[in-house]
């Protein structure tokens, strides 16, 4: 097109302006009726592989633009049916079982299924027994929430905590690997005790890597607190008020970021968690923000007890000596036929429970994770429950992503801090 | 058993009080874990004040959970209540008998039974009456073969594994991922689960209530 046929349309049109712009004017006639256009909402699938899920998760969104009107969680992907195999196994059988549900904190199930099934039995464990317990389960929080803390980065769009957290973690994992022999799927306890006592040098590790921890964190901070794009997709996003936290049966971080301060360890001590000097951080506002803040902090306290724990750690045996749960030495298999007979029985035919049942919750890096055993006497579990801190507190997505945007689904879910495994079992 | 006992407890000793004949029995288990054992009928009653009292108080809900022992003897429903302001842990069972595998939901009450009733389904096949979301959760859709935590459940599965094979390949895949899928949750009334099994499931937007077969169990 010439330039001098462009300059006569522009002179003809009527709008025109003196200074040859366009006049303002209506953009589009008003006086039409608003047609009734029929609106669909949109219907998408997130996962069940997707990396943003963080497993085998996968959402039904229904979406009105970018907002969701309705989210439909579907689970079990991942279901190995873990209680139904327990009914077939003697109780330390089932130890493998517990790692393989939270294979982020192996040794918080190890424990706390031993610690059922002992109080089930009426076992005092040692006092080392207890001391070392804490320190794994210390240990597998701050492994736990490590793991949480990179990939809730990731998904925020920072990448550096990420490797931060993991260069902490792969320091766990030599941990778990000095003592157990496994780098993830620990089967650390026994009914009675501990697989074996904690190997020459091991506390000197833990203690180092609970300096080493809390520095990281601070590098973290430094990266993720004050950070605008970090705040801006976590500060007033998915709500909730202290109230609906506790119907809905949220529990550990996601509660107490709500306001709510209950802590297994305060409110239901074990293992003397009573005597040991650390705080419970919670929260204000119960969003994705304070959620964080709190796991940070459960972060910095649990290296705290870890010192605490080091410092007390007695001597003496790590197994209780009771012949119901415990083989005899080898010196004495050796020599003496009883001895003999009963390590042979403990081995063939199990630990032997007494009927009875107990439920034992502890403080788990997820939330209450309650183990319920059920004995009729024999050497294999009636019934063995887990009740799965991260089940109850997926259950609770819908009511914290409906309302809100697509892209905030993805941090909601971060913050809750699921693992499939456990949720499916 | 002896008065003492329970007097260990004052929740206890509050519902014998409060409700008599539908307080069945009363256990001390573990050294100091009280269960006590409710009339299935009258257990969403019995909740309900344990949650509202304000000498109860049990605010938080920490597992709903069913044990079979066996041998036909009656499937035990349970429920682990703790009670945070008084720092109290209280166990409830009910026994369903096999051929009665009925009880009332405690959504209203504590949603966080949601999830965990659905479990109970699934796995054990007790019904909830007045659930709001009564599908199954672990186990797919269109399963087949009945609740697998239950004892008369082999641990294989009922079927060999040329037929589980063969039926998992035969479903059509298509099926899991229909928007019918949405009508979940959407009104009270909801699409059985059986009904997925042969792709059937109605839009979400056209099911009529009244049309819905009862769930069978």
């Amino acid at each position: 097109m010439s330039k001098r046929t462009l300059e006569l349309e522009i002179s003809r049109t009527p709008e025109m302006g003196p200074d040859f712009r366009p006049a303002r004017g209506m953009m589009a006639p008003t006086d039409l009726p608003e047609p009734t256009l029929d609106s669909e909402n949109m219907l998408i699938n997130i996962g069940p592989q997707h990396p943003a899920t963080h497993g085998v998760l996968r959402l039904l969104l229904e979406l009105d633009g970018e907002t969701v009107v309705r989210c439909v969680p579907h689970i079990g992907y991942l279901h190995s049916s873990f209680e139904k195999l327990g009914e077939y196994r003697d109780w330390n059988q089932v130890v493998p079982l517990t790692d393989r549900m939270d294979y982020l904190a192996p040794l918080i199930y190890n424990c706390a299924y031993a610690m059922a099934v002992e109080k089930m039995m009426g076992i005092e464990v040692t006092e080392r027994c207890r001391v070392v317990r804490v320190i794994c389960m210390e240990l597998d929080r701050i492994f736990s929430h490590l793991l949480w803390l990179g990939t809730w980065a990731i998904d925020v769009g920072a990448f550096t905590p990420f490797l931060y957290a993991f260069q902490e973690r792969e320091k766990v994992y030599t941990l778990h690997e000095a003592y157990t022999g496994a780098r993830i799927t620990t089967s650390a306890t026994r009914i009675g005790g501990m697989m074996a006592d904690i190997p020459v040098g091991w506390d000197t590790g833990v203690r180092e890597f609970a300096n080493g921890v809390v520095k990281t964190l601070d590098e973290i901070e430094f990266l993720l607190s004050t950070n605008g794009i970090h705040l801006g997709r976590t500060q007033n996003v998915g709500i909730i008020s202290a109230e609906d936290a506790l119907n809905y049966g949220f529990s550990g971080p996601n509660l107490r970021a709500s306001g709510v301060p209950y802590d297994v360890r305060k409110d239901r001590p074990y293992y003397d968690y009573e005597s040991y000097d650390f705080d419970i951080p919670i929260g204000e506002h119960g969003d994705c923000y304070d959620r964080y803040m709190v796991r940070i902090e459960e972060m910095r306290q649990s290296a705290r007890i870890l010192h605490q724990a080091l410092d007390r750690l007695p001597e003496g045996p790590i197994n209780v000596a009771d012949p119901r749960v415990s083989l005899p030495s080898k010196t004495d298999l050796m020599n003496d036929m009883e001895s003999m007979i009963h390590h042979f029985k403990l081995v063939m035919e199990g630990i032997k429970a007494p009927a009875g049942e107990s439920y034992m919750a502890v403080e788990g890096s997820k939330g209450e994770l309650g183990m319920y055993v059920v004995s009729d006497g024999g050497s294999k579990p009636v019934r063995w429950r887990i009740r799965p801190p991260s089940f109850v507190n997926l259950s609770v997505i819908p009511k914290l992503v409906e309302g809100g945007l697509l892209a905030d689904v993805i941090m909601v879910n971060a913050s809750l801090d699921i693992v499939l495994g456990e949720i499916d079992r | 058993m002896p008065a003492n006992l329970r007097a260990a407890h004052p929740s206890v000793v509050a519902l014998d009080a409060h409700f008599g004949d539908a307080i069945l029995g009363h256990e001390l288990v573990a050294g100091d874990e009280h269960v006590v054992f409710i009339a299935p009928d009258r257990s969403f009653e019995i909740l309900q004040w344990l949650r509202e009292d304000p000498d109860q108080n049990y605010n938080y809900l920490s597992d709903v959970t069913a044990v079979d022992y066996g041998g036909g003897r009656p499937i035990q429903v349970v429920y682990q209540l703790f009670s945070i302001p008084y720092r109290r842990h209280l166990r409830l069972k009910a026994e369903l008998p096999l051929d009665g595998l009925e009880i009332e939901s405690i959504v209203p009450i504590w949603q966080s039974a949601n999830w965990l009733e659905r479990e109970v389904w699934d796995m054990f096949g007790v019904t909830f009456r007045n659930h709001p979301d009564p599908r199954r959760i672990l186990m797919p859709e269109g399963y087949q073969e009945g609740h697998p935590l239950r004892k008369d459940f082999p641990l294989r599965g009922r079927f060999s594994r040329a037929e589980q094979t063969r039926r998992a390949l035969s479903q059509d895949p298509e099926d899991y991922y229909v928007p019918s899928e949405m009508g979940a949750g959407r009104t009270p009334q909801l699409v059985p689960w059986q009904e997925f099994a042969g792709g059937r499931a109605p839009m979400s937007t056209q099911t009529d209530p009244s049309v819905e077969e009862p769930r069978k169990s």
